[in-house]
């Protein structure tokens, strides 16, 4: 379910435009109601072994008394601080790196091939390193969370830097900006909806590795918590788990949608009208 | 007193002549392309008096956006010099403006409309008052005070390219340059358009080049035309625009000499099509 969130930021902007026979809103819940039912109907009917995937009915239990203790709460704080840390510092190095090497094309083409054969390596290989640098701390985490997501954030800020419309650089240079003034009203402006959609897409591979390392590691999180549950043999806590994880995603994603809007709402994108 | 016949008198009139505000000698601008370098420019010789409301025309793909871009500084000249107020232009100079055709794309559309026409001043490092009353005069002359607030994007396409007007008139240039400013506005919004650049231009202490391909515009709204040749642009014929100053959408358009004078330039742009077969050097299109 944590990948999710991913899966869907690719059609983003193109579906957003086109009408919908029904209320969009409203086919999504029928179909997330159709979902559950579709869970809990599947143990239920022996489709699937109830020991592998108890029914929801179990589940939410399980869910509704965890969230009464104080030890859930804590395990959901330290999977979004290391996530959200991971991000910020990610989004930082980018943002420095990206602007710095973007704006210089001979420097951008001579980093290329080095980028090209980093960016592939799962950050999961990565594991093996951060045990051996930092062994279960939030450090280990934090690697494994800033390498995957800064490279979602820093691709895209090479492209928006590169992305400045010649009539807005010709009208700058015209009425003579200055370095400052070109960063401010020129670059960062065209790059910005890139570096929201690096954000995004950062945003949920962050979470993602975040619970991988807490799972693999064993640092602390809801990924352990996961861990520990399985290795107890409580089953139905791990969905719950799972499901809770589920939900950070989408909470992400809905909260970087809302930013969006909110920072590019003078963008053709967003106001849903082409450029002149 | 009988109207002169055609061809028009292009002559400067003798004696010693002022310092002119727009001195361009022996424009030259070739692009180095990939292996097969086009020659956009061949050779541009003239001069903007202080003052003066010049429009230049020519056949699409003539060399116009190049000139202009020579003109502004945004573009080095291969050889060849451009002169402002008698100061050789190497980049873009400080009193100058552009109107660029694009303006949903040459606004800031995060910007209101008043911090666009703002932003250049604060460049500048005009001081806050007097900021504040550039940009209320120059939206008033444009007749947009009431939109001050808006964001472009909110506003029509007429609209916009009023606040791109304002925004350069609030800059203070000496000079003026316009890129085909309202290729992109409908019939009657253009009409408006051109009264309020005349407009400004007779209010203010403006020299005005515009650049358009459009006849009827160039004839209706200069004082002289320049007639490009097809690529590589020399220039092919000048016409002063004998018609009354006072112009009108309606009577200037029926005066039997806009029709002269409109029939000579398309004549005109009809032989510089012509003439790039004869010449042989221009590049394809």
């Amino acid at each position: 379910m944590t990948a999710a969130p991913a899966a869907r930021t690719s059609d983003a902007r193109t579906s957003g435009a086109a009408p919908a026979a029904a209320h969009p809103a409203l086919l999504g819940t029928a179909g997330a109601l159709v979902f559950l039912a579709l869970w809990e109907a599947a143990p239920r009917t022996g489709l699937v072994d109830a020991r592998a995937l108890p029914p929801l009915s179990a589940v939410v239990p399980e869910l509704v008394d965890r969230a009464s203790g104080a030890a859930y709460w804590i395990a959901v704080g330290d999977t979004v601080a290391a996530a959200g840390l991971g991000l910020a510092i990610a989004l930082a190095a980018a943002l420095a790196l990206g602007f710095a090497v973007g704006s210089v094309p001979v420097l951008r083409a001579y980093t290329a091939s080095t980028v090209e054969f980093l960016r592939p390596i799962p950050s999961v290989a990565l594991i093996p390193v951060a045990v051996l640098l930092y062994a279960t701390d939030i450090r280990s985490t934090l690697l494994l969370v800033v390498y995957a997501s800064f490279w979602q954030i820093y691709i895209q800020v090479l492209y928006g830097v590169a992305d400045i419309d010649p009539v807005v650089e010709q009208t700058a240079r015209s009425f003579r900006f200055g370095r400052a003034a070109r960063v401010r009203h020129v670059i960062w402006p065209s790059a910005l909806p890139y570096v929201l959609t690096g954000v995004r897409l950062g945003a949920a591979v962050a979470l993602i590795l975040a619970v991988t390392a807490q799972l693999v590691i064993g640092s602390p999180g809801l990924g352990k918590q996961i861990q520990a549950a399985q290795a107890g043999g409580a089953v139905p806590a791990v969905y719950a788990l799972i499901l809770t994880t589920g939900a950070l995603g989408v909470l992400v994603n809905v909260g970087v949608r809302a930013l969006e809007r909110r920072v590019l709402r003078w963008h053709p994108a967003v106001r849903g009208e082409a450029p002149v | 007193m009988p109207e002169p016949a055609l061809p028009p008198d292009t002559s400067q009139g003798s004696g010693p002549m002022p310092e002119p505000m727009l001195d361009v000698v022996g424009l030259h601008k070739t692009y180095p392309g990939d292996g097969r370098p086009v020659e956009a420019v061949r050779d541009l010789t003239f001069r903007l008096e202080h003052g003066e409301f010049v429009c230049v025309v020519g056949p699409s793909g003539c060399g116009k956006t190049t000139l202009l871009k020579c003109l502004a500084g945004l573009m080095a000249p291969t050889s060849g010099r451009v002169e402002l107020a008698g100061r050789p232009v190497t980049g873009p100079p400080a009193d100058l403006a552009v109107v660029f055709q694009e303006y949903g794309r040459s606004l800031f559309p995060w910007l209101t409309v008043r911090a666009n026409v703002e932003l250049p001043l604060i460049e500048k490092g005009t001081g806050k008052a007097r900021r504040r009353e550039l940009v209320e005069e120059s939206l008033a002359a444009v007749g947009l005070s009431g939109s001050a607030d808006a964001h472009p994007w909110q506003l029509s396409g007429g609209m916009q390219q009023r606040v791109a007007i304002a925004r350069a008139v609030a800059y203070e240039p000496a000079v003026l340059l316009m890129d085909e400013p309202f290729a992109a506005v409908d019939a009657q919004t253009r009409g408006d358009l051109e009264d309020l650049v005349r407009d400004i231009w007779r209010r203010l202490d403006v020299t005005v080049l515009f650049v358009t391909h459009d006849i009827d515009e160039a004839v209706y709204l200069g004082q002289r035309v320049l007639v490009l040749s097809a690529a590589p642009t020399v220039l092919q014929e000048e016409v002063r625009v004998d018609l009354p100053e006072e112009r009108d959408q309606l009577d200037t358009r029926k005066d039997p000499r806009f029709a002269e004078l409109r029939a000579w330039a398309y004549a005109e742009i009809q032989r510089a099509k012509a003439d790039v077969h004869r010449s042989g050097a221009g590049p394809r299109e």
